[in-house]
């Protein structure tokens, strides 16, 4: 596959021609922070960005999503997206906690809504240029990425360079008129970058490898932390709802006005809220609060890890510790202080 | 990325099933007869399907029939939400939508040749308990030594009367029932369940046990089962969580790192002793 260079006044160029014929995302500002939206102009585009908002999650599991539709008493007819779509500017972090959901999403019971929509998606990388100020993707091996994306940019100075990983990108940076084949001294430059971030996206430092995440946990579960952070959680969800690698969903019908068709949707959900795990009959399995933040973290570091090859389902992008309310969520924090009074051996 | 894509399997399509028999057996559980509109349901004692009322959603629901009977299958809702309140309204024709079914962590019908048995269940806990049941009998030379244990919390909550009594008559299994309270009409055993556990006569020690009821139910019937020195690898808990999506994506009926959609609903004790959150 190719790696190019394209000028910064070429990439806007050609984020412009993208933009008249493709629906594309792409991160911009909103107020003094950074979301994923719609572009209608490459002159929005921020690939300076620190962080957004929400990571790019939503776009391929939506926060409501339709699986089917419905006749009262009668069939049931799946739904798909199925709209082409251009997502630019996923930090490698997002990229590496998409790669985690396409592997979690298609194993055993494979879901076609999800695969559908990922599919349509060509996802335009970047490398950071701005640390923001959580972020601990150093720590957990996530600063760099190289698979998943269709295209890889790198901002070198001058420039960019962008490699195509797939077909799909190599046919997207065709369009790049004004691309040109990298140098030695670009790749070098790019190197650098990847080099750097590799040691800089570092706010909050994990004291173990990730990898020895797993067996930290294994001998945790009744550390007094829990119960520490609980006593100020407000069980609002938050963490759940900026977190790249949580997935979970509820799902439920809605019915049309004409109360003889309606359609069944899927909408986001969080381990963190009460009633998560409540059944009929009112009995709750994890009501405690503390429990409900330990199994947060267990999921990250421990079960999910389990069904993805031992990947560690936290990717450092250190949305969940500037949106906890009462600052409890960091993991970094929770996790070296086990290390602290557990070690790591 | 996978199969799916090509074929658009879909793993949140119901298929249609139509009631066959519909009939309220007492003020809260409701019996269904249902056959699959595209033939039989292939499934085995322990397994769950997806209810889905259209308009209302879904539920997780075990199957109480045993797989030897071929004239449809069997559910028993209890009427506590919006969508077993609507499966209550459903009559004899009507259509409603089915997935699965699901759950590889069935009982194990294989492994208990030969073996004796206990069954244990509370309540509504009979229902799924009641697919392996049968099965136990329509193959009653493939086992040995049958208990069965059942306690209700009054004489009105009762449910399967017939088939309650014709178990009750049988000589080849020992049938235990108790009620929690009281009444005039009830002149059998009065306590929770692990009061009949001392009744047993089989050596519980050797025998392979079954437990389903209430939350609140396993830790008392495991601390009585402790007493009789059972080994955890013969005792097999029937696990019930939230579900949504019964294919283990959605989360809500994860106990540590075991999914009770996918690795349950029936677990052997021995491999849930890691998880603290089971019982």
């Amino acid at each position: 596959m190719s790696i190019k260079k394209l000028s910064k006044q070429d990439f806007t160029s050609f984020v412009d021609t993208l933009v008249k014929t493709e629906k594309v995302i792409g991160v911009q500002a909103q107020g003094d922070k950074f979301n994923f939206a719609s572009l209608e102009s490459a002159k929005d585009l921020r690939l300076d960005y620190d962080v957004t908002l929400r990571p790019p999650k939503q776009f391929v599991q939506p926060n409501v999503e339709t699986l089917l539709t419905f006749e009262v008493g009668g069939g049931y007819k799946s739904q798909y997206d199925n709209e082409k779509f251009i997502l630019i500017g996923v930090h490698p972090y997002d990229m590496i906690a998409i790669n985690q959901l396409d592997e979690l999403f298609s194993q055993e019971n494979c879901d076609a809504h999800y695969i559908t929509r990922r599919n349509n998606a060509t996802i335009i990388a970047c490398d950071v240029v701005t640390a923001s100020k959580n972020v601990f993707a150093s720590s957990m091996g996530t600063a760099t990425v190289h698979k998943g994306y269709d295209v890889l940019l790198t901002d070198i100075g001058d420039g960019y360079v962008a490699e195509a990983a797939t077909e799909k990108g190599e046919n997207l940076l065709a369009k790049a008129t004004g691309a040109v084949n990298a140098g030695d001294a670009d790749i070098k430059k790019r190197q650098q970058v990847w080099d750097k971030n590799e040691k800089s996206l570092n706010k909050h430092k994990l004291e173990c490898k990730p990898s020895d995440l797993p067996k930290l946990l294994d001998k945790a579960y009744n550390h007094p932390v829990w119960e520490e952070k609980a006593k100020t959680c407000f069980s609002c969800g938050s963490c759940n709802l900026v977190c790249p690698t949580c997935y979970c969903f509820n799902v439920k019908d809605d019915t049309n006005w004409d109360l003889k068709t309606g359609n069944r949707q899927r909408f986001w959900d969080g381990c963190l809220l009460d009633t998560f795990t409540e059944v009929a009959g009112g009995h709750e399995f994890r009501k405690n609060r503390a429990n409900r933040i330990r199994h947060r973290l267990y999921r990250k570091g421990m079960y999910v890890p389990a069904k993805i090859g031992g990947q560690i389902a936290c990717v450092g992008c250190g949305r969940c510790v500037g949106a906890c309310l009462t600052d409890i969520a960091n993991p970094v924090a929770i996790y070296n202080r086990l290390i602290k009074d557990l070690g790591i051996k | 990325m996978c199969d799916c894509c090509g074929t658009k399997k879909d793993i949140y399509l119901p298929n249609l099933a139509t009631v066959n028999k519909a009939r309220l057996m007492n003020a809260t559980e409701m019996y269904l007869n249902l056959s699959m509109d595209d033939g039989q349901l292939e499934y085995k004692p322990g397994q769950f399907v997806e209810i889905s009322v259209a308009g209302m959603g879904e539920a997780p629901i075990t199957i109480s029939s045993s797989p030897t009977q071929k004239d449809g299958f069997e559910l028993v809702v209890r009427k506590m939400g919006n969508v077993t309140s609507a499966i209550h309204k459903l009559q004899t024709g009507e259509k409603l939508g089915i997935r699965g079914p699901y759950g590889k962590g069935c009982y194990p019908v294989e492994e208990s040749k030969g073996r004796n048995l206990v069954f244990i269940c509370g309540g509504i806990g009979l229902v799924p308990q009641r697919s392996f049941i049968n099965y136990v009998l329509d193959n009653r030379n493939d086992y040995g030594e049958v208990t069965i244990l059942l306690g209700t919390k009054c004489h009105n909550e009762r449910f399967f009367h017939t088939e309650l009594a014709s178990w009750t008559r049988r000589s080849d299994i020992d049938f235990f029932e108790t009620i929690d309270r009281g009444d005039n009409c009830w002149t059998g055993n009065v306590g929770v369940v692990t009061t009949l556990i001392p009744k047993v006569r089989t050596d519980l020690s050797s025998a392979m046990v079954f437990v389903c009821g209430p939350p609140v139910m396993y830790k008392f019937v495991l601390m009585a089962l402790a007493e009789d020195k059972v080994p955890h690898k013969n005792i097999f808990l029937n696990l019930e969580r939230k579900m949504k999506c019964g294919v283990g994506k959605c989360g809500h009926c994860q106990i540590n790192n075991f999914y009770v959609c996918v690795d349950g609903p029936v677990f052997r004790y021995s491999e849930l002793g890691i998880a603290p959150e089971a019982i």
